[in-house]
């Protein structure tokens, strides 16, 4: 029992690194209806960058803070210059951007800082603490903590201010939002931004596990994809829950199954595939309607 | 309009130059055009995927894998000769590539793409399961070098009294499969068939109301392009004379989007450019710097300019898939 509650601990820290990742690809595919395949690519390059400001000696948390904001600034940039252009096209035009971004900033994290898996200090330390006969590492339980911070911060943003607002009425509605003076192409690339500091959050916090390398976030962002289509790609809550359960599950099922405990990333394609056909819409999102 | 005799004599023209360029050029060099022709086979299915019916897929080289086993292991636990494998590794990846199909049907535009990539991403690990070992000889993977079954191997192959080095045998082994099955593709896509496809591709609707029953079409699309993948990624298995479960990686298949991109719709110039890009970009980047991800980095340039600068080429193709014209003026989507 002790064991398994030592799994629980571990895998909902996992979820809670996948939780950051998924909810950057709601943020994006809520405000412009595009699949982000670049989330991962972003996500890395922008660890790569807090990893050579730590190389310059900054202190942690600077470099931590230092890192979200140039990932702010990364992802407007982003949506301005290559996003933008393709606004107005079909999703999958600017799918194929974001694919072409994916593949460029992959190259660009190789060419910079080469292909040498780097070691990434964590915030927290990985001695264990002894809760009740559960035993689980610092590490653990403060990835849990800076998750549930963002989350709570991200939520308040768009609950209880006027710029959160204004992005989720751009999202919702840009027409009318228009209408009220809402800039809706900047609230996009703001949501971009976003997108890209949750982005940096989770690479930060799962570098010290995986090592540093440009292929890093590959297969984080197969889990991400696999988690907010499990939560419902519209829906944010839905990527958390989505995300929690399944760093939760593939945890228990690697740990008590031995035959599947190599096979954690075809599960995550069997669920995408799975929810995909079952109820695309996922299990808290609101299913398309479409017009022909 | 290009008269059909025309092309006819064109596309024999073209044969026969090609049936004569290892004569000219090193085996180094004739190596790497067998690379190109793998390459063409593979753009070539993913192109009628794509380009033809509108559905993305970042799974191509997945399916090359498949293809690429498929082989291996015919040759090495089974002892079948390896021309002889290319029509068995194109039937098995074609019938992978059915089998996905059908449940890609419910799946859109951006979902597809997701699907496909999750399978280019999660194949690897199905490989080096260690399950598996008996079928795919995990992670290790399958050495074919000086394998009896891979032809000019260990001595070079006697044809007509000349001496066919291993690199030249490449060289015609892929130039003569892509040829074969370019004209299996042109017969496919001209007329009824092909114009079913397009019709598909432009509005589902339409296609439908027109008789034309797009699910079968596009499951139909799948297929055939796993099957290209398939022959492409057994003959890659043959010239890089290994397989293993990094053979083919998702860079492979992302790199093959790119080639599809830039080779535009259907022509058969465009996915020779295509295969080009493909095969000598990383070499020509590596000129310019030999720095490891430049060649990445222009990729995936090339793909962005491609999609903001050419909306008329691939773009003015896909345009349609997305949403009915009118409705792209007044909203955003």
């Amino acid at each position: 029992m002790r064991d398994f509650f030592q799994h629980v601990v571990i895998g909902l820290s996992n979820g809670g690194i996948y939780a950051s990742l998924a909810l950057a690809l709601v943020l994006i595919y809520r405000a412009t209806r595009v699949i982000n395949f670049a989330q991962g690519e972003m996500a890395m390059f922008t660890t790569f960058i807090a990893w050579s400001l730590l190389d310059r000696g900054l202190p942690y948390w600077g470099a931590f803070f230092a890192t979200l904001a140039i990932a702010f600034g990364a992802g407007v940039a982003l949506e301005r210059i290559v996003i933008r252009p393709v606004e107005r096209a079909p999703a999958l035009i600017a799918v194929m951007v974001t694919i072409g971004l994916l593949i460029a900033l992959n190259g660009a994290a190789f060419w910079i800082w080469g292909g040498e898996p780097k070691s990434f200090p964590s915030a927290f330390s990985t001695r264990t603490v002894d809760v009740g006969g559960v035993v689980f590492s610092i590490q653990d339980a403060g990835t849990i903590g800076v998750t549930i911070g963002a989350v709570a911060l991200l939520w308040a943003f768009f609950r209880y201010t006027k710029l959160g607002l204004a992005l989720r009425a751009a999202a919702v509605n840009p027409e009318e939002s228009r209408l009220v003076g809402v800039r809706v192409g900047w609230m996009l690339a703001l949501g971009w931004g976003l997108a890209a500091v949750l982005g940096a959050v989770s690479g930060m916090l799962i570098a010290p596990a995986l090592f540093l390398d440009p292929n890093m976030m590959r297969p984080v962002l197969l889990y991400a994809f696999a988690a907010a289509v499990l939560g419902g790609l519209d829906s944010p809550v839905g990527a958390v829950v989505g995300a929690l359960v399944l760093g939760l599950g593939l945890e228990l099922l690697t740990a008590y199954v031995d035959a599947l405990a190599e096979l954690q990333l075809p599960i995550a394609f069997a669920i995408i595939l799975a929810v995909l056909l079952v109820r695309p819409a996922g299990l808290l999102g609101r299913p398309a309607v479409s017009r022909v | 309009m290009i008269g059909l005799a025309l092309r006819i004599v064109l596309f024999l023209g073209a044969l026969a130059v090609a049936a004569f360029v290892p004569t000219w050029v090193d085996p180094f060099r004739a190596y790497e055009f067998g690379y190109v022709g793998i390459y063409f086979i593979a753009i070539l299915g993913l192109n009628i995927l794509t380009g033809y019916t509108g559905q993305i897929s970042l799974a191509q080289g997945a399916f090359m894998a498949i293809g690429g086993y498929t082989s291996a292991i015919l040759m090495v636990d089974h002892g079948v000769k390896d021309v002889w494998t290319l029509p068995v590794a194109g039937v098995v990846a074609g019938a992978g590539g059915l089998m996905f199909g059908i449940p890609a049907l419910r799946l859109r535009g951006p979902y597809l793409a997701l699907a496909t990539f999750a399978v280019a991403v999660a194949l690897p690990s199905v490989l080096r399961y260690d399950q598996l070992d008996g079928v795919t000889h995990g992670g290790a993977g399958i050495q074919l070098f000086g394998v009896p079954e891979l032809t000019a191997s260990i001595t070079p192959l006697e044809v007509f009294g000349h001496e066919l080095q291993f690199e030249e045998w490449i060289y015609y082994v892929s130039w003569t499969a892509a040829a074969v099955l370019f004209v299996v593709a042109w017969l496919l896509l001209r007329g009824r068939q092909g114009r079913a496809f397009r019709a598909v591709r432009d509005s589902e609707v339409a296609a439908a109301a027109s008789g034309v029953h797009p699910a079968s079409y596009k499951t139909l699309a799948f297929g055939i392009s796993a099957f290209y993948a398939g022959v492409a990624g057994d003959l890659y298995a043959l010239a890089t004379t290994f397989v293993n479960p990094e053979t083919y990686p998702v860079a492979l298949s992302l790199a093959l989007v790119v080639g599809v991109v830039a080779s535009g719709l259907g022509s058969l110039w465009g996915v020779l450019a295509g295969a080009f890009l493909v095969e000598y970009l990383p070499t020509i980047a590596g000129h310019v710097s030999k720095e490891p991800g430049v060649p990445s980095v222009v990729y995936g340039a090339i793909l962005i300019a491609l999609m903001l600068a050419l909306p008329g080429g691939f773009v003015g193709a896909l345009r349609l898939l997305g949403r009915p014209l009118t409705s792209r003026r007044f909203s955003r989507s």
